[in-house]
């Protein structure tokens, strides 16, 4: 049984999702814990949700990355273990260092609630094994998903293989018209270094059945269980 | 000691500001010649510190660990001694 650990922030609102979502993959269990008291002994994963956390004040993120949870998944990661942030997730793990960059303003200003593709750049990470060059169909809903970092910080990314995900059209093609954010390079979803933290802007916890309108969400969590026990996923391949 | 600090946070030149281009649209339809635009923050911050030294380095403290993301944010401020007006 993989055990899964579900943060939640003030203002997190996708932990009923996420559990949801993660109650559909076999072999996993999930809890959600409150902030406060998040002890992370005993778990293989954690998932950081989206949401508003502290309402976005000083910035996405930036008031949650200094809570107790936040320190006890630096250790976790440090440890190993692994991470994912969606949306308000990514944000938080980008304020608080585990993830590279920083998540801006959207360029056009609008807030974008839509269903975007994506394609999977890395399969060498525990949520997108068997994944690579998939393109996946992801809804996003956030107004602050613009991925930026210095050239330095881009150019290492890139050369480090740390894009996980990118916007493309759905045939694959990083356009400028497939950005829906203006995002650096499409980029929609990165990774640590040791490649056990993955953040991504869009919701693979609302595209995780059939009824939701899309499945690509259930593509990367399946990836938990069997990750964990160093096999291929069986499902949804 | 009471320290007041006013800390002023814009973006980096380099990080695109879509709010001060917004701003600057705005401000050229009254029909003025405005070039540039950047939008940010401040905030006032009125605290407790042994001495100047100590103050100034709080106010990095905030400045670095919270008000200002060093990846696309720069920050400056004012210090004053004393409660705020």
């Amino acid at each position: 049984m993989t055990r899964v650990a579900i943060l939640r922030y003030p203002g997190t609102w996708s932990e009923r999702d996420f559990q949801h979502a993660l109650s559909l993959v076999p072999g996993v269990e999930s809890d959600i814990l409150w902030h406060e008291d998040a002890d992370l002994k005993g778990y293989d994963a954690a998932v950081v949700p989206g949401g508003f956390t502290y309402g976005d004040y000083v910035r996405a993120g930036a008031i949650a990355k200094l809570s107790p949870a936040t320190r006890e998944l630096r250790r976790f990661a440090d440890a190993g273990k692994l991470v994912l942030g969606s949306c308000n997730g990514f944000q938080i793990l980008c304020e608080a260092g585990l993830l590279p960059g920083a998540l801006v303003r959207n360029r056009g200003l609008e807030f974008r609630c839509d269903w975007v593709h994506l394609r999977v750049e890395r399969d060498d990470t525990p949520w997108t094994t068997g994944l690579r060059d998939a393109v996946l169909r992801m809804p996003i809903a956030h107004g602050e998903g613009c991925w930026v970092a210095d050239d330095e910080t881009l150019a290492d990314v890139e050369s480090r293989g740390q894009v996980v995900f990118r916007y493309t059209d759905e045939r694959g093609g990083a356009t400028a018209a497939a950005n829906p954010n203006g995002s650096l390079a499409n980029i929609a979803g990165v990774c640590n270094e040791g490649r056990n933290v993955v953040g991504l802007m869009p919701h693979p916890e609302r595209c995780s059945e059939a009824l939701l309108g899309g499945t690509d969400g259930y593509r990367v969590l399946a990836n938990l269980a069997p990750a964990l026990a160093g096999t291929a996923p069986a499902l949804y391949r | 000691m009471i320290f007041v600090a006013t800390i002023r946070v814009l973006p980096k030149s380099e990080v695109r500001d879509p709010q001060g281009e917004a701003v600057r649209g705005a401000l050229r339809s009254l029909g003025l010649a405005v070039s540039e635009v950047r939008t940010g923050k401040e905030i006032v911050v009125t605290f407790e510190a042994a001495d100047e030294t100590a103050a100034r380095d709080a106010v990095r403290v905030m400045g670095t660990e919270l008000l200002a993301n060093p990846v696309i944010e720069d920050y400056a401020y004012e210090l004053k001694e004393g409660a705020p007006a």
